[in-house]
């Protein structure tokens, strides 16, 4: 995906809410989209997705391409193959009566001969390991269950790339913990490329491999999860900054630990315990 | 004082989303409930507010049964902010969203002014003043919600996963007004699966599992302990994992030094016998 200085501004609205955007990412990142509320974020992702300019009007200028086509002269429908959106509450992309029906909604929308949509619906309910769920009706499933549901319905359009709106947000820390290792897994296994929107950076900065931080529609900080949260300019971005890095940071400085990358609090703690020995 | 007497609660499709709670939860408390998915919280937070009336036993709140008042009634005294922010948004400005439950409990028009300029400004929300609630974003409405609810001076505030959509400089000026309301003697229930925003609030902690309180004491006390909190799939907050570490070491300079500078020791903390981690 590339965005090439790409600025957006809505009607009436005084200042331009993305603002000389550029940023390339490769195939399968995991790339943690950061920031203040009100920074552009939710601009950016609709700008990924075609939202923007396809449904909302506005000063558009620049580019964004994905997977090599530009989204402003993608059609909707084509766009709906290669991004992805998983929101924030699964609600609100679950409606069908089964399970398997609604991962097939998409592809049912886009026409997709029966036989190739059997295989893609069995192989997304694969991925996410909800096989024994496909026959159940989603509104009987729990918070975690139906986001997992929603990520195979995104799944078995095959996007090269997935933008997730703070997925873990309503799930309980093991849930949520679950999640960010499958999306782990999904990178891996499928090459997929991911922007995540999360303010939870303790869950996220194990798998991510990026970490972009806007503000005010301009991009400020990008790079290694280690780069942008060893650098202190984080902070002032409203980036949180996982209570063990802080730690790490602070031992850092007195050069009781490397900074040459994140540890978990189980890495810390042994390094300060080798270093008694 | 908020009194729960062997409650339970009972959906119309049988499941048993409260299974006999008994709690009490002082004046002047700031009670953290964690948990699973489904664990039951919010369900436990809405008989606060009698917007759900228990199957069987009671709710007391100021020794007044929520099943011989009204939601009005009760709703002056308990203000809460609901996970999804759009249940609660319908006026056409943030102003008058803030100022209409003021009206409705007969504020003079004066105190009105006074309240919503206040709410605007203690949630960073003074530019939108004159927009629509539909404007701002996902964290910007939760921020509203709860500008709404302090508005009126409730003396008990319920929020339900207040941090979803908030940035760290946010969440740090929400931990702030908890800590305010705590100290003005509110009595604050957070409901949150935001295990690294609760820790550092130091509070009581209770810990639900499929409609029972599997747990409930100081933070130091309950946040510590790992097999039960994941069992109610609750994770170990970061400083918690990396403290139990250091205190399995033996003791060395190196060691008391770093415990000194990572630890301060709190109040309630003291009372608990095991240092809090800020």
């Amino acid at each position: 995906m590339e965005i090439e200085n790409l600025s957006f501004r809505y009607p009436d609205a005084p200042k331009k809410a993305v603002d000389s955007f550029t940023l390339e990412m490769g195939e399968s990142e995991i790339v943690v989209l950061a920031g203040p509320s009100g920074c552009g974020k939710s601009t950016l992702l609709r700008a990924i997705n075609g939202l923007i300019p396809h449904m909302y009007t506005g000063d558009y200028s620049g580019d964004v391409r994905v997977a090599g086509s530009s989204v402003k002269a993608s059609s909707m429908r084509d766009l709906a193959q290669t991004v992805g959106f998983l929101f924030q509450n699964p609600e609100n992309q679950i409606f069908m009566f089964t399970v398997e029906r609604d991962v097939a909604f998409g592809l049912e929308n886009l026409g997709v001969p029966r036989p190739e949509m059997r295989r893609r619906v069995d192989e997304a309910i694969g991925l996410l390991g909800i096989d024994d769920l496909s026959q159940r009706a989603p509104h009987e499933l729990s918070d975690g269950q139906k986001q997992r549901v929603a990520l195979a319905g995104v799944l078995a359009m095959r996007p090269r790339l997935i933008i997730l709106d703070e997925p873990t947000s309503l799930l309980d820390p093991k849930t949520a913990m679950e999640l960010v290792d499958l999306v782990a897994r999904l990178r891996k296994e499928l090459g997929t490329t991911f922007v995540v929107v999360e303010h939870r950076l303790d869950l996220l900065v194990r798998v991510a491999n990026r970490i972009v931080v806007m503000n005010a529609g301009v991009k400020v900080l990008d790079g290694t999860p280690r780069d942008v949260l060893f650098g202190e300019a984080a902070d002032g971005y409203g980036v949180a900054v996982p209570a063990v890095t802080k730690v790490q940071r602070m031992l850092a400085k007195d050069r009781f630990v490397a900074d040459d990358r994140l540890y978990s609090a189980a890495e810390l703690a042994s390094i300060v315990e080798r270093r008694d020995e | 004082m908020i009194e729960f007497r062997e409650v339970t609660y009972v959906h119309e499709n049988g499941v048993r989303a409260l299974d006999g709670i008994t709690l009490k939860i002082d004046t002047g408390e700031t009670v953290a409930i964690v948990g699973e998915n489904g664990a039951g919280k919010t369900t436990l937070i809405k008989h606060v507010t009698g917007l759900l009336k228990p199957t069987s036993g009671a709710v007391l709140v100021d020794g007044i049964d929520t099943r011989q008042t009204s939601t009005a009634a009760l709703s002056r005294r308990v203000g809460i902010a609901f996970q999804n922010p759009d249940h609660q948004l319908f006026s056409e400005s943030v102003k008058e969203e803030i100022a209409f439950a003021l009206r409705n409990f007969g504020f003079p028009p004066s105190l009105v002014e006074q309240r919503v300029s206040w709410g605007l400004q203690l949630f960073g929300l003074e530019e939108y003043r004159e927009s629509s609630p539909l404007v701002l974003s996902g964290g910007e409405k939760k921020r509203l919600t709860l500008a709404c609810i302090l508005a009126w001076d409730p003396e008990v505030v319920m929020l339900d996963e207040p941090t979803v959509g908030q940035d760290a400089i946010q969440k740090e000026k929400l931990a702030g007004t908890i800590r305010m309301l705590g100290s003005t003697g509110k009595t604050v229930v957070v409901v949150s699966h935001d295990i690294e925003f609760l820790w550092p609030l130091q509070s009581r902690v209770v810990v639900m599992k499929s409609g029972r309180i599997v747990a409930d004491g100081p933070a130091p006390e309950v946040m510590t302990q790992k097999e039960m909190l994941e069992s109610a799939r609750v994770a170990e907050p970061q400083l918690v994992s990396f403290y139990q570490a250091l205190v399995r070491r033996p003791r060395s300079p190196f060691v008391d030094a770093l415990e000194a500078r990572l630890w301060i020791e709190g109040d309630k903390a003291a009372d608990s016998g095991r240092p809090a981690v800020t």
